[in-house]
Protein backbone atom coordinates (compact mmCIF):
# COMPACT_ATOMS: atom_id res chain seq x y z
CA UNK A 1 0.00 0.00 0.00
CA UNK A 2 1.46 3.40 -0.92
CA UNK A 3 2.58 5.23 2.19
CA UNK A 4 1.06 8.53 1.14
CA UNK A 5 -2.48 7.28 1.72
CA UNK A 6 -1.80 7.88 5.40
CA UNK A 7 -0.50 11.40 5.01
CA UNK A 8 -2.63 14.14 6.57
CA UNK A 9 -4.18 16.85 4.43
CA UNK A 10 -2.17 19.98 3.82
CA UNK A 11 -2.74 22.15 6.88
CA UNK A 12 -4.88 25.22 6.38
CA UNK A 13 -3.10 28.56 6.31
CA UNK A 14 -2.82 30.17 9.75
CA UNK A 15 -2.95 33.75 8.54
CA UNK A 16 -3.70 35.82 5.44
CA UNK A 17 -0.74 37.26 3.58
CA UNK A 18 -2.02 40.75 2.75
CA UNK A 19 -0.31 43.56 0.87
CA UNK A 20 0.37 46.56 3.07
CA UNK A 21 -2.42 49.15 3.28
CA UNK A 22 -1.64 52.87 2.87
CA UNK A 23 -2.03 53.57 6.55
CA UNK A 24 -2.43 51.96 9.97
CA UNK A 25 -3.18 53.18 13.47
CA UNK A 26 -0.21 51.18 14.75
CA UNK A 27 2.73 49.73 12.85
CA UNK A 28 4.73 47.15 14.77
CA UNK A 29 8.22 46.68 13.34
CA UNK A 30 9.45 43.13 13.81
CA UNK A 31 7.42 39.95 13.27
CA UNK A 32 9.03 37.88 15.99
CA UNK A 33 7.41 36.68 19.18
CA UNK A 34 7.37 40.10 20.83
CA UNK A 35 5.96 41.91 17.79
CA UNK A 36 3.28 39.28 17.17
CA UNK A 37 2.26 39.16 20.83
CA UNK A 38 2.12 42.97 20.97
CA UNK A 39 -0.15 43.07 17.93
CA UNK A 40 -2.37 40.37 19.39
CA UNK A 41 -2.85 42.18 22.73
CA UNK A 42 -3.39 45.53 20.95
CA UNK A 43 -6.31 43.92 19.14
CA UNK A 44 -7.60 41.55 21.84
CA UNK A 45 -7.27 43.76 24.93
CA UNK A 46 -7.38 47.31 23.58
CA UNK A 47 -9.61 46.89 20.53
CA UNK A 48 -6.96 48.43 18.25
CA UNK A 49 -7.22 46.27 15.15
CA UNK A 50 -6.00 48.59 12.38
CA UNK A 51 -2.52 47.25 13.00
CA UNK A 52 0.28 45.96 10.78
CA UNK A 53 3.25 43.86 11.81
CA UNK A 54 6.12 44.45 9.38
CA UNK A 55 8.70 41.70 9.10
CA UNK A 56 11.75 42.00 6.85
CA UNK A 57 12.06 38.23 6.46
CA UNK A 58 9.47 35.62 7.36
CA UNK A 59 7.42 35.58 10.54
CA UNK A 60 9.34 34.42 13.61
CA UNK A 61 12.46 33.57 11.61
CA UNK A 62 14.90 35.57 13.73
CA UNK A 63 15.53 35.02 17.41
CA UNK A 64 12.07 33.48 17.83
CA UNK A 65 13.33 30.56 15.72
CA UNK A 66 16.73 30.47 17.40
CA UNK A 67 16.19 30.59 21.17
CA UNK A 68 16.35 27.64 23.55
CA UNK A 69 12.69 28.08 24.65
CA UNK A 70 13.37 28.29 28.38
CA UNK A 71 10.65 29.95 30.45
CA UNK A 72 11.19 30.99 34.08
CA UNK A 73 10.58 33.98 36.33
CA UNK A 74 13.17 33.51 39.10
CA UNK A 75 14.89 36.88 38.69
CA UNK A 76 16.43 38.71 41.63
CA UNK A 77 15.05 42.22 41.56
CA UNK A 78 11.42 43.17 42.18
CA UNK A 79 11.20 44.99 38.84
CA UNK A 80 12.34 41.93 36.87
CA UNK A 81 10.35 39.38 38.81
CA UNK A 82 7.29 41.59 38.24
CA UNK A 83 7.38 41.43 34.47
CA UNK A 84 8.73 37.87 34.16
CA UNK A 85 6.19 36.47 36.63
CA UNK A 86 3.45 38.37 34.80
CA UNK A 87 4.66 36.58 31.67
CA UNK A 88 4.75 33.19 33.38
CA UNK A 89 1.15 33.59 34.58
CA UNK A 90 0.12 34.42 31.01
CA UNK A 91 2.06 31.38 29.73
CA UNK A 92 0.01 29.23 32.10
CA UNK A 93 -3.20 30.24 30.31
CA UNK A 94 -1.85 30.83 26.83
CA UNK A 95 -3.03 27.68 25.04
CA UNK A 96 -6.60 28.45 26.05
CA UNK A 97 -6.20 32.16 25.27
CA UNK A 98 -4.87 31.57 21.75
CA UNK A 99 -6.82 28.36 21.14
CA UNK A 100 -3.61 26.86 19.80
CA UNK A 101 -1.29 24.15 21.17
CA UNK A 102 2.07 25.56 22.28
CA UNK A 103 3.45 22.51 24.15
CA UNK A 104 4.00 24.58 27.29
CA UNK A 105 5.54 22.12 29.70
CA UNK A 106 6.25 23.13 33.32
CA UNK A 107 9.05 20.67 33.88
CA UNK A 108 11.02 22.99 36.18
CA UNK A 109 14.36 24.76 35.85
CA UNK A 110 17.52 24.12 37.86
CA UNK A 111 20.07 26.95 38.07
CA UNK A 112 23.28 25.29 39.26
CA UNK A 113 25.69 26.72 41.80
CA UNK A 114 29.37 25.78 41.48
CA UNK A 115 31.12 27.93 44.08
CA UNK A 116 30.50 29.30 47.55
CA UNK A 117 29.64 32.68 46.01
CA UNK A 118 27.20 31.00 43.62
CA UNK A 119 25.57 29.30 46.62
CA UNK A 120 25.18 32.55 48.53
CA UNK A 121 23.81 34.40 45.49
CA UNK A 122 21.44 31.55 44.73
CA UNK A 123 20.03 31.33 48.26
CA UNK A 124 19.59 35.08 48.27
CA UNK A 125 17.70 34.87 44.98
CA UNK A 126 15.47 32.06 46.30
CA UNK A 127 14.57 34.25 49.28
CA UNK A 128 13.91 37.26 47.05
CA UNK A 129 11.74 35.14 44.74
CA UNK A 130 9.66 33.83 47.66
CA UNK A 131 9.09 37.36 48.96
CA UNK A 132 7.71 38.14 45.49
CA UNK A 133 5.40 35.12 45.52
CA UNK A 134 7.48 33.17 43.00
CA UNK A 135 7.99 29.45 43.54
CA UNK A 136 11.65 28.85 44.36
CA UNK A 137 13.61 26.29 46.31
CA UNK A 138 17.24 25.77 47.21
CA UNK A 139 18.33 22.18 46.54
CA UNK A 140 21.57 20.57 47.71
CA UNK A 141 23.53 18.35 45.32
CA UNK A 142 21.68 15.17 46.33
CA UNK A 143 18.33 16.84 45.75
CA UNK A 144 19.57 18.08 42.36
CA UNK A 145 20.35 14.47 41.49
CA UNK A 146 16.81 13.46 42.45
CA UNK A 147 15.25 16.07 40.15
CA UNK A 148 17.67 15.37 37.31
CA UNK A 149 19.41 11.98 37.67
CA UNK A 150 21.71 12.51 34.69
CA UNK A 151 23.53 15.51 36.22
CA UNK A 152 27.02 14.64 37.40
CA UNK A 153 27.20 15.81 41.04
CA UNK A 154 30.60 14.23 41.74
CA UNK A 155 32.93 16.49 43.75
CA UNK A 156 35.78 15.32 41.49
CA UNK A 157 35.03 17.65 38.58
CA UNK A 158 36.49 21.07 37.80
CA UNK A 159 33.27 22.93 38.67
CA UNK A 160 31.43 20.66 41.12
CA UNK A 161 27.67 21.06 41.55
CA UNK A 162 27.16 22.38 45.08
CA UNK A 163 23.42 22.74 44.68
CA UNK A 164 20.87 24.59 42.61
CA UNK A 165 17.87 26.83 42.74
CA UNK A 166 14.74 25.13 41.48
CA UNK A 167 11.64 26.73 40.05
CA UNK A 168 9.05 23.97 39.50
CA UNK A 169 6.65 26.18 37.49
CA UNK A 170 9.36 27.04 34.97
CA UNK A 171 9.75 25.02 31.78
CA UNK A 172 9.76 25.18 28.01
CA UNK A 173 7.32 25.74 25.14
CA UNK A 174 7.47 25.08 21.42
CA UNK A 175 8.74 28.42 20.09
CA UNK A 176 7.35 28.08 16.55
CA UNK A 177 3.91 27.14 17.84
CA UNK A 178 3.93 30.16 20.17
CA UNK A 179 4.62 32.45 17.21
CA UNK A 180 2.04 30.74 15.01
CA UNK A 181 -0.53 30.87 17.80
CA UNK A 182 -0.09 34.60 18.27
CA UNK A 183 0.09 35.23 14.51
CA UNK A 184 -3.05 33.29 13.80
CA UNK A 185 -5.00 34.86 16.67
CA UNK A 186 -3.87 38.38 15.69
CA UNK A 187 -4.77 37.73 12.06
CA UNK A 188 -8.27 36.59 13.05
CA UNK A 189 -8.73 39.90 14.89
CA UNK A 190 -7.84 41.83 11.73
CA UNK A 191 -4.11 42.51 12.17
CA UNK A 192 -2.16 42.53 8.87
CA UNK A 193 0.97 40.41 9.08
CA UNK A 194 3.24 41.63 6.29
CA UNK A 195 6.35 39.63 5.47
CA UNK A 196 9.32 40.49 3.26
CA UNK A 197 8.79 44.11 4.21
CA UNK A 198 11.89 45.80 5.59
CA UNK A 199 11.64 49.22 7.22
CA UNK A 200 14.17 51.56 5.60
CA UNK A 201 13.16 54.83 7.26
CA UNK A 202 10.99 56.30 10.00
CA UNK A 203 9.20 59.55 9.17
CA UNK A 204 8.68 62.22 11.78
CA UNK A 205 7.07 65.65 11.61
CA UNK A 206 7.50 68.17 14.42
CA UNK A 207 8.78 65.48 16.78
CA UNK A 208 5.95 63.08 16.05
CA UNK A 209 6.11 59.86 14.07
CA UNK A 210 4.00 59.87 10.89
CA UNK A 211 4.95 56.72 9.04
CA UNK A 212 7.59 54.34 7.85
CA UNK A 213 9.31 53.80 4.52
CA UNK A 214 9.68 50.18 3.57
CA UNK A 215 10.88 47.96 0.76
CA UNK A 216 7.17 47.67 -0.09
CA UNK A 217 6.47 51.39 -0.13
CA UNK A 218 5.55 54.11 2.32
CA UNK A 219 3.11 53.25 5.09
CA UNK A 220 1.53 55.99 7.18
CA UNK A 221 1.27 55.22 10.87
CA UNK A 222 -0.28 56.91 13.89
CA UNK A 223 2.08 55.05 16.14
CA UNK A 224 5.17 52.96 15.49
CA UNK A 225 6.36 50.27 17.87
CA UNK A 226 9.83 48.78 17.52
CA UNK A 227 10.34 45.13 18.45
CA UNK A 228 13.38 44.17 16.42
CA UNK A 229 15.86 42.80 19.00
CA UNK A 230 19.37 42.80 17.48
CA UNK A 231 18.42 45.37 14.84
CA UNK A 232 16.93 47.90 17.28
CA UNK A 233 19.93 50.28 17.14
CA UNK A 234 19.65 50.65 13.38
CA UNK A 235 15.89 51.18 13.49
CA UNK A 236 15.89 53.67 16.34
CA UNK A 237 18.64 55.63 14.60
CA UNK A 238 16.22 56.15 11.67
CA UNK A 239 14.18 58.28 14.06
CA UNK A 240 17.26 59.94 15.58
CA UNK A 241 17.09 57.91 18.80
CA UNK A 242 20.32 56.49 20.20
CA UNK A 243 20.16 53.27 22.21
CA UNK A 244 22.55 51.94 24.87
CA UNK A 245 22.54 48.41 23.43
CA UNK A 246 25.15 46.34 21.66
CA UNK A 247 24.29 43.53 19.24
CA UNK A 248 26.04 40.21 19.79
CA UNK A 249 25.74 36.71 18.36
CA UNK A 250 24.22 34.19 20.79
CA UNK A 251 24.81 30.58 19.80
CA UNK A 252 22.87 27.40 20.42
CA UNK A 253 22.88 23.87 19.10
CA UNK A 254 20.86 20.67 18.99
CA UNK A 255 21.77 17.00 19.05
CA UNK A 256 20.18 14.27 17.00
CA UNK A 257 16.84 12.95 18.31
CA UNK A 258 17.23 10.80 21.43
CA UNK A 259 14.98 8.84 23.77
CA UNK A 260 13.77 10.94 26.73
CA UNK A 261 16.70 11.21 29.17
CA UNK A 262 16.46 14.75 30.52
CA UNK A 263 13.38 15.47 32.64
CA UNK A 264 13.90 19.16 33.41
CA UNK A 265 15.92 22.22 32.31
CA UNK A 266 19.43 22.73 33.66
CA UNK A 267 21.23 26.06 33.47
CA UNK A 268 24.72 26.88 34.62
CA UNK A 269 25.77 30.48 34.64
CA UNK A 270 29.34 29.66 35.70
CA UNK A 271 30.16 27.28 32.89
CA UNK A 272 27.89 28.92 30.31
CA UNK A 273 25.60 26.17 29.23
CA UNK A 274 21.89 25.51 29.50
CA UNK A 275 20.29 22.26 28.46
CA UNK A 276 16.85 20.82 27.95
CA UNK A 277 15.39 18.08 25.79
CA UNK A 278 12.80 19.16 23.27
CA UNK A 279 9.53 17.26 22.93
CA UNK A 280 10.73 15.71 19.70
CA UNK A 281 13.85 14.36 21.48
CA UNK A 282 16.77 16.58 20.53
CA UNK A 283 18.97 17.99 23.27
CA UNK A 284 18.84 21.77 23.04
CA UNK A 285 21.87 23.61 24.41
CA UNK A 286 22.58 27.29 24.60
CA UNK A 287 25.88 29.06 25.09
CA UNK A 288 26.87 32.48 26.35
CA UNK A 289 27.12 35.38 23.90
CA UNK A 290 30.15 35.87 21.70
CA UNK A 291 32.06 38.81 23.14
CA UNK A 292 32.36 40.85 19.98
CA UNK A 293 29.60 42.88 18.37
CA UNK A 294 28.13 40.98 15.47
CA UNK A 295 25.20 40.95 13.10
CA UNK A 296 26.08 37.72 11.28
CA UNK A 297 23.78 34.98 12.54
CA UNK A 298 26.76 32.86 13.51
CA UNK A 299 29.51 32.99 16.10
CA UNK A 300 32.96 31.66 16.87
CA UNK A 301 33.56 27.94 17.07
CA UNK A 302 35.50 28.06 20.34
CA UNK A 303 32.33 29.23 22.10
CA UNK A 304 30.60 26.02 21.00
CA UNK A 305 33.66 24.00 21.98
CA UNK A 306 33.68 25.41 25.52
CA UNK A 307 29.94 25.03 25.85
CA UNK A 308 30.21 21.37 24.83
CA UNK A 309 33.06 20.70 27.26
CA UNK A 310 30.93 22.19 30.04
CA UNK A 311 27.96 20.07 28.95
CA UNK A 312 30.12 16.93 28.87
CA UNK A 313 31.29 17.48 32.42
CA UNK A 314 27.77 18.08 33.71
CA UNK A 315 26.17 15.32 31.62
CA UNK A 316 28.67 12.52 30.89
CA UNK A 317 25.78 10.56 29.34
CA UNK A 318 25.81 13.00 26.38
CA UNK A 319 29.34 12.01 25.37
CA UNK A 320 28.26 9.89 22.41
CA UNK A 321 25.37 12.03 21.21
CA UNK A 322 25.85 13.52 17.77
CA UNK A 323 25.66 17.22 17.19
CA UNK A 324 23.08 17.99 14.52
CA UNK A 325 23.48 21.71 13.90
CA UNK A 326 24.55 24.99 15.47
CA UNK A 327 23.34 28.52 14.79
CA UNK A 328 23.23 32.00 16.29
CA UNK A 329 20.73 34.76 16.78
CA UNK A 330 21.55 38.44 17.17
CA UNK A 331 20.74 39.69 20.64
CA UNK A 332 20.74 43.31 21.82
CA UNK A 333 22.43 43.49 25.19
CA UNK A 334 21.81 46.45 27.47
CA UNK A 335 24.26 47.76 30.09
CA UNK A 336 22.30 46.39 33.07
CA UNK A 337 21.10 43.17 31.37
CA UNK A 338 17.51 44.40 31.64
CA UNK A 339 15.17 45.34 28.80
CA UNK A 340 14.16 48.80 27.62
CA UNK A 341 10.40 49.07 27.13
CA UNK A 342 8.51 52.30 26.83
CA UNK A 343 8.25 55.75 25.33
CA UNK A 344 10.97 57.52 23.35
CA UNK A 345 11.82 61.22 22.78
CA UNK A 346 9.74 60.95 19.56
CA UNK A 347 5.97 61.15 20.10
CA UNK A 348 4.18 58.04 18.93
CA UNK A 349 7.38 55.97 18.73
CA UNK A 350 7.65 53.14 21.26
CA UNK A 351 10.59 50.99 22.10
CA UNK A 352 10.94 47.37 23.13
CA UNK A 353 14.54 46.19 23.04
CA UNK A 354 17.54 45.26 25.16
CA UNK A 355 16.25 41.81 26.10
CA UNK A 356 19.65 40.34 25.38
CA UNK A 357 19.61 36.62 25.97
CA UNK A 358 16.27 36.46 27.76
CA UNK A 359 13.48 37.63 25.49
CA UNK A 360 11.59 34.44 24.69
CA UNK A 361 10.38 33.74 28.22
CA UNK A 362 8.91 37.23 28.43
CA UNK A 363 6.91 37.00 25.19
CA UNK A 364 3.35 37.09 26.59
CA UNK A 365 4.25 39.52 29.36
CA UNK A 366 6.02 42.02 27.16
CA UNK A 367 3.35 41.70 24.48
CA UNK A 368 0.70 42.61 27.05
CA UNK A 369 2.70 45.44 28.65
CA UNK A 370 3.99 46.89 25.37
CA UNK A 371 0.48 46.89 23.91
CA UNK A 372 -0.72 48.72 27.02
CA UNK A 373 2.12 51.24 26.63
CA UNK A 374 1.25 51.89 22.97
CA UNK A 375 -2.52 52.05 23.53
CA UNK A 376 -2.29 54.45 26.49
CA UNK A 377 0.89 56.34 25.57
CA UNK A 378 1.97 55.43 29.07
CA UNK A 379 3.91 52.47 30.47
CA UNK A 380 2.17 49.56 32.13
CA UNK A 381 3.24 49.33 35.82
CA UNK A 382 5.30 46.23 34.99
CA UNK A 383 7.43 48.02 32.42
CA UNK A 384 7.56 51.40 34.13
CA UNK A 385 11.02 50.69 35.64
CA UNK A 386 12.46 49.75 32.25
CA UNK A 387 12.70 53.19 30.68
CA UNK A 388 15.37 54.51 28.36
CA UNK A 389 15.86 57.37 30.85
CA UNK A 390 17.18 55.05 33.54
CA UNK A 391 20.64 55.21 31.95
CA UNK A 392 20.62 58.96 32.64
CA UNK A 393 19.02 58.90 36.08
CA UNK A 394 21.06 55.89 37.21
CA UNK A 395 18.00 53.86 38.28
CA UNK A 396 19.38 50.68 36.71
CA UNK A 397 17.86 47.22 37.17
CA UNK A 398 21.12 45.34 37.45
CA UNK A 399 20.44 41.73 36.59
CA UNK A 400 24.03 40.88 35.57
CA UNK A 401 24.67 37.53 37.19
CA UNK A 402 22.11 38.28 39.89
CA UNK A 403 19.35 36.64 37.89
CA UNK A 404 21.22 33.50 36.93
CA UNK A 405 21.23 34.99 33.45
CA UNK A 406 23.58 33.01 31.30
CA UNK A 407 25.59 35.72 29.58
CA UNK B 1 39.23 29.61 13.75
CA UNK B 2 39.45 33.28 12.88
CA UNK B 3 42.99 34.68 12.82
CA UNK B 4 43.43 38.18 14.19
CA UNK B 5 46.56 40.04 13.03
CA UNK B 6 48.04 41.57 16.17
CA UNK B 7 49.99 44.66 15.01
CA UNK B 8 52.96 43.51 17.12
CA UNK B 9 52.86 39.71 16.84
CA UNK B 10 51.18 39.00 13.52
CA UNK B 11 48.27 36.64 12.96
CA UNK B 12 47.19 34.66 16.02
CA UNK B 13 44.11 32.61 16.84
CA UNK B 14 41.06 34.49 18.05
CA UNK B 15 41.04 32.69 21.43
CA UNK B 16 44.21 34.60 22.39
CA UNK B 17 42.37 37.91 22.24
CA UNK B 18 40.06 39.84 24.51
CA UNK B 19 37.42 42.16 23.10
CA UNK B 20 37.30 45.77 24.29
CA UNK B 21 34.34 47.33 22.50
CA UNK B 22 34.23 50.62 20.60
CA UNK B 23 37.55 52.40 20.01
CA UNK B 24 38.28 56.12 20.15
CA UNK B 25 36.02 56.87 23.13
CA UNK B 26 37.95 59.54 25.00
CA UNK B 27 37.56 60.18 28.70
CA UNK B 28 35.80 63.54 29.11
CA UNK B 29 38.27 66.43 29.10
CA UNK B 30 36.33 68.27 31.80
CA UNK B 31 34.50 65.60 33.81
CA UNK B 32 33.06 68.09 36.31
CA UNK B 33 31.39 70.06 33.52
CA UNK B 34 29.32 67.13 32.20
CA UNK B 35 25.55 67.00 32.50
CA UNK B 36 23.79 63.77 33.49
CA UNK B 37 22.89 63.24 29.83
CA UNK B 38 26.51 63.62 28.78
CA UNK B 39 27.66 61.20 31.49
CA UNK B 40 25.04 58.69 30.36
CA UNK B 41 26.34 58.98 26.79
CA UNK B 42 29.93 58.45 27.91
CA UNK B 43 29.23 55.56 30.28
CA UNK B 44 26.44 53.60 28.57
CA UNK B 45 26.03 54.57 24.91
CA UNK B 46 28.27 53.09 22.22
CA UNK B 47 27.94 52.86 18.47
CA UNK B 48 26.42 49.61 17.29
CA UNK B 49 26.80 49.64 13.50
CA UNK B 50 25.98 46.84 11.11
CA UNK B 51 29.12 47.14 9.00
CA UNK B 52 32.64 48.48 9.64
CA UNK B 53 33.26 49.19 13.34
CA UNK B 54 36.43 50.60 14.95
CA UNK B 55 36.97 48.63 18.11
CA UNK B 56 39.57 47.72 20.71
CA UNK B 57 41.20 44.34 21.14
CA UNK B 58 43.81 43.13 23.60
CA UNK B 59 46.22 40.32 22.75
CA UNK B 60 45.56 38.92 26.21
CA UNK B 61 47.29 35.54 25.83
CA UNK B 62 50.16 36.93 23.75
CA UNK B 63 51.97 40.25 24.03
CA UNK B 64 49.20 41.59 26.31
CA UNK B 65 49.07 44.87 24.38
CA UNK B 66 45.95 46.71 23.28
CA UNK B 67 45.33 47.74 19.70
CA UNK B 68 42.50 48.91 17.49
CA UNK B 69 40.83 47.15 14.60
CA UNK B 70 38.22 47.98 12.00
CA UNK B 71 36.03 44.91 11.65
CA UNK B 72 32.89 44.37 9.63
CA UNK B 73 30.19 43.27 12.08
CA UNK B 74 28.26 41.50 9.31
CA UNK B 75 31.03 39.25 7.98
CA UNK B 76 33.43 39.55 11.00
CA UNK B 77 36.19 40.29 8.48
CA UNK B 78 39.06 42.36 9.89
CA UNK B 79 39.54 45.27 7.52
CA UNK B 80 42.48 46.89 9.34
CA UNK B 81 44.46 46.72 12.58
CA UNK B 82 46.44 49.64 13.99
CA UNK B 83 48.26 50.69 17.11
CA UNK B 84 46.87 52.99 19.80
CA UNK B 85 47.41 56.63 18.97
CA UNK B 86 47.13 56.04 15.25
CA UNK B 87 44.25 57.41 13.21
CA UNK B 88 41.52 55.06 12.08
CA UNK B 89 42.63 53.90 8.62
CA UNK B 90 40.36 54.39 5.65
CA UNK B 91 38.73 51.08 4.75
CA UNK B 92 36.39 50.27 1.93
ZN1 LIG C 1 50.40 40.61 20.25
Amino acid sequence: MPAQTNLPDHPSFLWRNPDPAKSYDVVVVGGGGHGLATAYYLAAVHGITNVAVLEKGWLAGGNMARNTTIIRSNYLWDESSGIYEHALKLWEGLEAELDYPILFDQRGVLNLAHSLQDVRDSVRRVNANRLNGIDAEWLDADAVKEVCPIVNVSPEVRYPVLGATYQPRAGIAKHDYVAWGYASAADRLGVDLIQNCEVTGIETTDGRVTGVNTTRGRIAAGRVALAASGHSSELAAMAGVELPVQSHPLQALVSELLEPVHPTVVMSNAVHVYVSQAHKGELVMGAGIDNYNGYGQRGSFHIIERQMSAAMELFPIFARAHLLRTWAGIVDVSPDASPIIGLTPVDGLYLNCGWGTGGFKATPGVGDCFAHTIANDKPHPYNEPFTLERFTTGALVDEHGAAAVAH
Amino acid sequence: MQLIPCPWCGPREEVEFHYGGQAHVDYPAEPAALSDEEWAKFVFFRDNPRGPFAERWSHAAGCRRWFNAVRDTRSYELLAVYRPGQERPVTT
